[in-house]
């Protein structure tokens, strides 16, 4: 008889707490990420996905303890953070825009050997559009560039914020079968609005409500159970 | 015409000067969003710098100028990265906090001077070349004008070929745009702050220098007096946009020179100079409030 392996923690966010000027935008957050995999970050709007993984970067002010594979991050700033292999793609994409396409990419290298293969390999049109402005670019392309940044180094975790948000319909697929080669090469904690993305690639989630952790378990179990989908995503998990 | 030429290359000397010390007060309010009100000590330090090297070397020209030179570039490089590490870091975000702070050091830093070299202007060992003149078109173009046209230009093309060529560069232009994003790609946003304000003292001692070949003097308040026609240089070009800080300096300088000497020759107005380039600001705050190359908001 075999018995199952215990799964590593990669991440571990415990009493988070973040006040945006008088509000209190996170409230206590507690959960883990294990390694490997995707796990999503689910919830209303303004429920504190984007600021819990603003938090974790060190983008916004905050209290309580973050810990990446057993160091703790509270009182790193966001370039040490980062350079513990931490990718990060932003909601808005947030591009340099008056940067070339390969500007971009060579400002995000940190390893000695950027995976310019895989980049190239996931996203084949960013080679032809390399000496391209990025501010030129339409959002599935920034879209891609935001990603491939993240790509480009060998990370522990890569945050992902609303990765497919104001994509059409073919960008999104193409966006969520980038994050999925995208989770073979590092854990994702994904924040994503759309139900049918996070599904296809989550397998635990983390469910924010008003600034606190509402569920955390697997996505199949949450989206199996419409009550409890619609209560805390606003949505039918079918 | 000869008086279109020197009053041409003169504005040209003059606009050279504006781009040296604007070119690193554009540089820090695009990367820091800081706007130095002390980096007109920069200069101060450059021309005191290099007239107190100048006067110790015991060889003659042009080594003497070039020491002297390179000297006073160390000195504002040193200066300005320690005013940033010193009291620009500390006050990072807080707006009000770094104006009082950078207008006081102006005020204090030039008493300093005042109080050890004297308040008057101390005239400086030029080289004898940058005291003579040069032919042009029929004119007589002090070469003091050309040598602060030609180090402007090179200076302007090195500055160019940096932001654009190296990995620092890469690092300014993309903090220009997006500083937390920046950081967010693993870079030490602050090593560029320092970097970029060493770089601005540095272009600032430089300007230091050539105004005391460009005036035969050394004043205490030369910085201070200068740095107020820098801020309308960077506001006109575009805060936070290098080239447009280059041609702002140009259009300034040319404007300033020209109505200073019309104004003077046929309406007896001595001062139509300076209210023209404040007429400027106006004009171009109202017509395009981004500045002639900078990026408008929203």
């Amino acid at each position: 008889m075999s018995t199952p392996t215990a799964t590593r923690t990669l991440l571990e966010v415990d009493d988070l707490h973040v006040h945006l000027g008088e509000s209190h935008i996170l409230q206590g957050v507690s959960f883990q990420v294990p390694a490997g995999g995707v796990t999503a970050l689910l919830g209303r709007n303004g429920a504190g996905k984007t600021t819990t993984i603003k938090a974790i970067l060190g983008l916004v002010g905050r209290s309580g303890s973050i810990r990446l594979s057993n160091r703790e991050l509270a009182r790193m700033t966001t370039h040490e953070i980062v350079r513990l292999g931490v990718g990060y793609v932003p909601e808005e994409r947030e591009v340099f825009s008056e940067l070339t396409v390969a500007e971009n990419l060579r400002l995000a290298e940190r390893d000695k050997r950027p995976r310019y293969d895989l980049v190239f390999d996931v996203f084949p049109e960013l080679k032809q559009r390399r000496a391209q402005a990025a501010g030129s670019l339409s959002g599935g392309q920034q879209q891609m560039v935001a990603v491939a940044r993240a790509l480009l180094n060998d990370n522990q975790i890569i945050l992902v914020d609303e990765p497919t948000k104001g994509l059409s319909p073919l960008m999104v697929t193409k966006a969520a079968s980038a994050l999925k080669r995208a989770a073979q090469a590092a854990t994702l904690l994904l924040v994503e609005q759309n139900l049918q993305v996070a599904r296809n690639l989550a397998e635990k989630v983390v469910v924010l409500d008003e600034g606190r952790v509402a569920y955390t378990g697997d996505v199949a179990d949450l989206l199996a159970d419409p009550a409890l989908a619609r209560r805390y995503l606003g949505a039918g998990g079918h | 015409m000869s008086t279109v030429i020197l009053l041409l290359v003169t504005g040209l000397g003059l606009g050279a000067l504006y781009f040296l010390i604007a070119s690193g007060l554009s540089l820090t309010y695009g990367l820091m969003r800081v706007l130095n009100f002390a980096h007109g000590i920069f200069l101060t330090v450059g021309g005191y710098a290099s007239w107190w090297i100048a006067v110790r070397l015991p060889f003659g020209d042009p080594w003497r100028f070039l020491v002297a030179l390179l000297g006073c570039l160390v000195v504002g490089a040193i200066v300005a990265a320690a005013v940033e590490i010193g009291l620009i870091r500390p006050l990072y975000r807080r707006h009000v906090e770094q104006v009082l702070v950078t207008v006081g050091l102006a005020l204090a830093f030039t008493a300093l001077v005042q109080g050890t070299f004297g308040p008057d202007p101390i005239s400086y060992p030029a080289p004898s070349w940058t005291q003579g003149v040069t032919q042009l078109a029929g004119a007589n173009i002090p070469n003091s004008r050309l040598l602060a046209i030609a180090v402007a230009a090179v200076v302007f093309l090195v500055l160019s070929a940096f932001l654009r060529f190296t990995r620092w560069g890469l690092i300014v232009r993309a903090g220009v745009e997006n500083r937390a994003m920046v950081a967010a790609l693993g870079i030490d946003v602050q090593r560029a702050f320092t970097l970029v304000f060493a770089l601005g003292g540095v272009a600032a001692a430089l300007a230091g220098a050539l105004g005391a070949l460009y005036f035969g003097n050394i004043d205490p308040e030369r910085g201070t007096a200068t740095l107020i026609f820098a801020f309308i240089v960077i506001v006109i070009g575009g805060l936070g946009s290098f080239t447009g800080s280059a041609l702002a300096a140009v259009v300034v300088g040319l404007l300033q020179q020209f109505m200073n000497y019309y104004a003077s020759v046929y309406w007896g107005f001595s001062a139509a100079g300076d209210l023209s380039v404040v007429l400027l600001l106006a004009v171009v705050l109202l017509w395009r409030p981004q500045g002639l190359l900078g990026r408008s908001v929203g």
